[in-house]
């Protein structure tokens, strides 16, 4: 386990991630690749501080990254509930524009 | 680093990448989010082995709640209920895929090249403690950004998501004493 | 005691369990003997009739259900056990713990949320209308406990300074933290029936949609999930004990006799209470949840915070 490693498998998650991102249709699913994104980055982050941070404080970011994950799938649910309840699809085709 | 620890670290860090793939490749809704977690618990374990004991715990502990909540929702708004009949459900499949490999060789290759400061990982007494000390210490701006940014995302996903607001259940003149719910709460308000 | 709990080698571990499975076995007495007294059967009858369902799930041949989500159905069933276990393993018995943990509490608290997940996946596994209604019941009902049980936990953190469990008990050598934290004990309570599906937490299993999320398990899915669900319930016991009763503090007996005395007359407390009490449905209990309980957690840490400041 080394610095290499870890980041290579945190790389390896963003990169999945982004293809269910990118690739998926429905909006839950698409969160879904976006919190695998982040998940690569927690582990980066993590690995980051073990290896290389001069002090312990760098665990603060990973907060942060978690924080903003949360408020990423709070937002995201909302927004979805929402568009679901306003055309009853969570298509992400379909929310191309924002009026009804 | 231990050779259990280097055992532990692959076969974890495998469990995270192909649980995470598995997400976009069963048909089942279900089976899907399950695995997203158990890749956010695979990456919660990996906290743990690089000694994060705490942030560790809280991506397992926030992530499995987390999926919980997101398979009801995932079985809620599919429309075409993929739960019963497996379909297709993606678009630009191979220029997605070309542009995740893409992406992945660029982070490796980076990764890979560049000459990161060899250092030892450092040891910390207590790692927990020294995180708690940092957030109400030295990174409290952090703490206090990240105070309101909640409580703002609490209310505005519930304005957002809300479909009956105070009229509708207090009626117009905001008059009745009893609120008018579909569903009326346990406290008798 | 607390700075002399240490770890015993993990060949323990199987001793632990094997102290759960009495303990489970035990529990599942004290509901038969409240049952039979309720009934005014022979109180002998509590004694065979965990063994006698246990001997009667083993032969029962499995049945299945059209096009059952097998996989995520026997996780569901044999995760609740899986759980118990990895929830007694932060608990010190005395001075022994099989892993002494520094973020203990948070542990027992991840380990919680696991049951989210079962109880669902026991509901949607099955394939099945009434199973599915219990596991969303019962989801609905976690989002209404988990958040007070999570204040209730804080405060006996702050009140230890430590998320260490065997500080936590350390810190009762004077004081139990029942004495001066009782909302927060109630609080825990609740949470600890409530993530054990039990008594009038356990709609998600109720009769009214044919036994719920458990509508279509059988043989042994059945035995491990309710096994696993006493298990759970014996967990939520035992923390309390280390949590609020001051662990194996006690005069005359040593303190691993001790903390099992408490654990049990938690548990038969828990048990006595769940019967006792009537159902409450999901979307009642999530308004007294978070009317009631989340604010009466803040206050409680905040008294707790307080105290600690200026002690």
């Amino acid at each position: 386990m080394t610095l290499e490693t870890v980041l290579l498998v945190a790389a390896a998650l963003f990169s999945v991630g982004l293809y269910g991102a990118i690739s998926q249709q429905v909006v839950v699913m698409v969160m879904m690749g976006l919190e695998l994104m982040v998940n690569g980055v927690i582990l980066a982050a993590g690995a980051f501080w073990w290896f290389l941070s001069p002090e312990p404080t760098g665990q603060v970011l990973l907060l942060v990254i978690i924080a903003a994950m949360t408020v990423e799938m709070a937002m995201g649910f909302a927004v979805a509930t929402l568009g679901h309840r306003a055309r009853g699809s969570d298509m992400t085709d379909t929310a191309t524009e924002l009026k009804e | 680093m231990t050779v259990i620890g280097d055992i532990l670290f692959w076969l974890v860090g495998a469990v995270a990448v192909l649980s995470g793939a598995a997400v976009f490749w069963v048909n089942s809704m279900a089976r899907a989010t399950y695995a997203l977690a158990i890749s956010f618990v695979a990456v919660g374990l990996q906290l743990l082995l690089l000694d994060q004991a705490y942030l560790g715990i809280i991506t397992i502990l926030m992530m499995v709640m987390e999926m919980a909540v997101m398979a009801v929702y995932m079985i809620m708004y599919m429309g075409m209920n993929p739960a019963l009949m497996p379909m297709s459900m993606v678009h630009d499949k191979r220029l997605s895929r070309a542009i995740a490999i893409a992406t992945f060789g660029l982070l490796a290759a980076g990764i890979v090249l560049t000459p990161w400061p060899s250092g030892s990982p450092l040891q910390v007494d207590d790692v927990t403690l020294a995180l708690g000390e940092a957030l109400m210490g030295s990174k409290m701006l952090a703490m206090i950004v990240l105070s309101p940014v909640m409580v703002a995302t609490i209310v505005a996903g519930v304005s957002l998501s809300l479909p009956r607001g105070r009229y509708d259940r207090y009626g117009d003149d905001l008059q009745r004493r009893r609120a008018d719910d579909p569903q009326p709460g346990g406290v008798g308000r | 005691m607390g700075d002399t709990v240490f770890e015993v080698a993990p060949g323990w571990a199987f001793v632990a369990v094997a102290l759960l499975g009495g303990l489970i076995y035990l529990g599942a007495v004290i509901n038969g003997l409240l049952a039979t007294r309720a009934t005014g059967r022979a109180p002998s009858a509590a004694l065979r009739w965990p063994v006698a369902e246990a001997a009667r799930l083993l032969r029962q041949r499995r049945r299945s259900t059209v096009s059952a989500d097998s996989l995520l159905w026997r996780i569901g069933g044999a995760g609740m056990l899986i759980v118990a276990a990895l929830k007694i393993a932060v608990i010190p018995l005395g001075q022994w713990t099989l892993f002494d943990f520094d973020a203990g509490l948070v542990w027992f608290n991840a380990m919680d949320t696991l049951v989210w997940a079962l109880i669902w996946l026991v509901g949607w596994g099955g394939n099945s209308a009434h199973a599915l209604v219990g596991g969303y019941r019962f989801l609905a009902l976690a989002v209404a406990y988990e958040l007070p049980l999570m204040f209730a936990l804080i405060a006996t953190a702050v009140g230890a300074e430590s998320l260490n469990v065997g500080s936590i008990v350390a810190a009762q050598a004077d004081l139990w933290f029942v004495v001066w934290m009782p909302v927060a004990f109630l609080i825990y309570s609740v949470g600890a029936v409530a993530f054990s599906v039990w008594g009038p937490f356990a709609s998600a299993l109720a009769p009214d949609i044919a036994g719920g999320a458990t509508t279509e398990l059988s043989g042994v899915d059945r035995l491990l999930f309710f096994a696993g669900r006493y298990g759970v319930l014996v967990a939520g016991a035992a923390f309390a004990v280390a949590l609020f009763f001051g662990g194996g503090f006690g005069p005359l007996l040593p303190e691993w006799a001790w903390f099992l005395v408490k654990t049990v007359l938690v548990l038969a407390a828990f048990i006595w209470a769940g019967r006792k009490l009537p159902l409450i449905r999901p979307e009642q209990f999530m308004e007294v949840g978070w009317v009631l309980l989340i604010p009466a957690g803040i206050v409680q840490d905040l008294v707790v915070a307080l105290v600690v400041v200026n002690r």
